[in-house]
């Protein structure tokens, strides 16, 4: 069968950046959306009939295999080390496709509503585009070096994102901020990607998942710490996907990434960006499972689920809608990276495809919250939750998409959260009941946080508007329409058939008492949201004011920022940073100072000896001779 | 020629010659009495050269003939020298050698 149209894929959007981005000026006022928007429409078309085709149309018996669809060599550097580029199908490149295209087009159709207003609209349709382009080619990439390509890619266009709003100095900061922390990571992962392929003796994904062979062809691996070398390699990996994933600690980007335009919070920082690094653990899943034992998995599942833990709690506390929906991605990367830590491979392998699940049904909850959230915004032109109230009166399509969502994320059944948050929760619940526990009190505090910005926003007080908020036009709700529907109905899908650990079918059965618990703390959660925030009332106040220390505390997100900057400026800048700028300044420069000074001296003091007066130059020659013919006259024999 | 000069009388009085040659033309503050300087220690030079030549080797008149080269050498050399004072007589309206000094560039 042939793959090869695939590439256009990522092309498209490619198109769409290059043209928006140099005929920038020179456009119709309304042409860039509409083109960025039909280049992603067809690509999402194209991945829809591409896995149409690959699921249902390609005869197999037993696993899916994997394709390469188009394949070149960019740098031949040697016979051993080349950087190829490729397009790589297997079951998880194939869910990401969809996920990236179908959130990319929808984001763009809304961003054709939300950016009608703006002066850079075609920039920004131009960045949208290279965004797209990046996630795409680094979902499809069959080798680490392309991924580092695409990863650091994805990163700058997050980065111009963030910063779209460009004459604010809060955006630039935060965008500023993103591309430190997310660069900082990368720098491990890189050093990570080179160490573990210096084992591998390959970059491409096959030979590296194949942790038999390299262990046969190496011999014995060095070891350190008493972890072998492939182990510290997947590690900073880890640490790479941990800075795009915002895990703990490198979380303190996300919220501040929330500066840049909502359509881009949603695609970027809700639905893709954000979950590469859990598809790169997916990705390298073997290799994880297999090395040392599954160490590095361990990590992965404690990384995960402190950070959804911690990012659960701090959300309850945030009064700007989009930073309670940072925290909220932040806890439910957290989730998916537990159901990868808690995994096994073929038959025990719940976890894996629970964590895929997730993130399937996470990015069409949570781009409909963010796009949700955009519209409130639209119409309220303000962040704070304190600006809004009893909006469910004017917005009506806003607040039954919004609802749904909100039912979806808490893990509602028949909603779409429900069936992968569960799976995760039984996968963990066989593996580490510590894991399980913290994970169904993180369930609970979901529920809560997601129905107290519902209640706060769609209901309590009735605001006094300046401008009567209504629902946004159809460029806008046609998106949050579709996204609903996804995500009342996206857990259905069967995708214990499709994606799996090994490519084989997984027998998952049902587990009523997991399930029920879920639910319970679910719904205790929405109960307690119900109550103290769906009539206005001063209980929150209060007991926020008895929890005191406590409180404040976790409204300020554990001082972890202040510790961030504590720590770089207090030891980096002054322990570090300063003492060098000093010895650069007064030691290196003072050197090549003193060189330049020393010959500018001698030079002032020798210039006279160069007058140019050729009675000076005779009378020195006269002098030499003299002194010449005494010396060879008294004191040579 | 037995005058009773003798080759020692001879080098005296060149070397005299020469160094008020010498002596003039790191002095001078005229570019002619300089060249005149040059003069004096060309001839104080030629002189020696025919004064010997008699003096010593009297069957030969290689010195003499040396001589005579370097009279006509001097004649080059002052005309030469006469016509770069001129132009930079023109060019500079002077003559003092202290203030012919952008050579050195």
């Amino acid at each position: 069968m042939n793959w090869s149209y695939t590439i256009w894929i990522p092309l498209l959007p490619l198109l769409s950046f290059v043209i928006n981005g140099l005929f920038y000026g020179r456009m119709p006022k309304k042409m860039s959306g509409w083109l960025g928007t039909s280049a992603l429409g067809i690509s999402t078309l194209l991945s829809w009939v591409t896995a149409w085709k690959y699921f249902f149309n390609t005869p197999h018996q037993g696993p899916y295999e994997d394709i390469t669809a188009w394949h070149t060599t960019w740098m031949h550097l040697t016979d051993r080390f080349t950087i190829d580029l490729g397009i790589y199908l297997d079951p998880i490149s194939i869910m990401m496709l969809i996920v990236v295209t179908t959130v990319s087009f929808l984001v763009h159709l809304y961003s054709i509503g939300y950016m009608a207003t703006e002066e850079g609209r075609n920039r920004y349709f131009a960045w949208l585009g290279l965004f797209s382009f990046s996630m795409l080619g680094l979902v499809l990439a069959p080798n680490l070096i392309q991924t580092y390509m695409f990863w650091e890619l994805v990163g700058v266009s997050s980065f111009l994102l963030i910063g779209y709003y460009y004459d604010k100095p809060s955006a630039v900061k935060a965008a500023l901020k993103a591309f430190i922390v997310t660069r900082f990571a990368d720098g491990f992962f890189l050093i990570g990607i080179l160490l573990y392929s210096y084992y591998s003796g390959s970059f491409l994904f096959e030979d590296i998942n194949n942790i038999p062979a390299i262990l046969e062809s190496n011999g014995s691996l060095p070891v350190f710490m008493g972890l072998s070398a492939l182990t510290w390699g997947l590690l900073l990996i880890f640490i790479g996907g941990a800075g795009k994933s915002a895990m703990f600690p490198l979380h303190i980007w996300l919220p501040d990434a929330m500066e840049g335009p909502t359509p881009v919070s949603a695609l970027i920082h809700a639905a893709t960006m954000v979950v590469a690094g859990v598809y790169l653990v997916a990705r390298l899943f073997p290799a994880f499972h297999a090395s040392d034992h599954g160490f590095a998995l361990q990590i992965v599942a404690i990384v995960g689920t402190f950070s959804s833990l911690f990012a659960a709690i701090i959300a309850m506390t945030q009064m700007d809608i989009k930073r309670v929906l940072a925290f909220s991605t932040m806890s439910q990367i957290g989730y998916m990276m537990t159901g990868l830590g808690v995994s096994g491979i073929g038959e025990e392998g719940l976890g894996y495809t629970a964590s895929m699940f997730h993130l399937f049904t996470h990015a069409a909850f949570k781009a409909l919250l963010f796009l949700g959230a955009g519209a409130l915004i639209h119409a309220v032109h303000s962040n704070s939750l304190k600006d809004m109230g009893s909006l469910r009166k004017y917005m009506p399509i806003s607040h039954i998409t919004f609802l749904i969502a909100c039912l979806a994320i808490s893990g509602i059944p028949p909603f779409a959260g429900f069936f992968s948050k569960d799976l995760i929760l039984e996968a963990a619940f066989e593996k580490n009941k510590l894991i399980y526990a913290v994970g169904w009190i993180t369930a609970g505090l979901t529920a809560f946080y997601m129905f107290r910005i519902y209640f706060m926003a769609f209901w309590g007080e009735d605001k006094v508007y300046a401008h009567k908020p209504h629902d946004p036009g159809i460029t806008m709700t046609l998106p949050l329409i579709v996204l609903a529907i996804a995500s009342a109905l996206a857990g259905w899908l069967p995708f214990n058939e499709w994606v799996t650990s090994n490519h084989e079918t997984l027998h998952t059965h049902f587990n009523i008492g997991s399930a029920a618990a879920s639910v319970a703390i679910g719904l205790v959660g929405i109960i307690i949201a119900y109550i103290l925030y769906k009539n206005p009332s001063m209980t929150p106040q209060k007991m926020s004011n008895r929890l005191g220390v406590v409180y404040q505390t976790v409204k300020n997100k554990f001082y972890v920022d202040e510790f961030y900057e504590g720590v770089t400026q207090q030891v980096i800048l002054k322990r570090i940073a300063t003492p060098i700028a000093w010895f650069d300044r007064h030691i290196v420069d003072g050197t090549m100072n003193l060189i330049g000074n020393t010959t500018v001296r001698i030079s002032s003091i020798i210039k006279g000896i160069q007058s140019g007066d050729f009675q000076v130059y005779a009378f020195g020659i006269l002098i030499a001779v003299i002194g010449l013919l005494v010396w060879l006259n008294y004191f040579i024999q | 020629m037995d005058s009773g000069i003798q080759i020692s009388d001879i080098l005296i009085v060149t070397a005299i010659m020469f160094f008020i040659g010498v002596y003039g033309f790191v002095t001078r503050k005229n570019l002619i009495a300089v060249m005149m300087a040059l003069e004096l220690i060309i001839n104080a030079a030629a002189i020696n050269f025919i004064m010997i030549n008699k003096l010593v080797f009297k069957t030969n008149l290689h010195g003499v003939f040396f001589g005579l080269f370097i009279i006509a050498v001097a004649a080059v050399e002052v005309a030469i020298g006469l016509v770069i004072i001129l132009n930079l007589y023109r060019l500079r309206d002077s003559i003092d050698p202290e203030e012919i000094t952008t050579l050195k560039h």
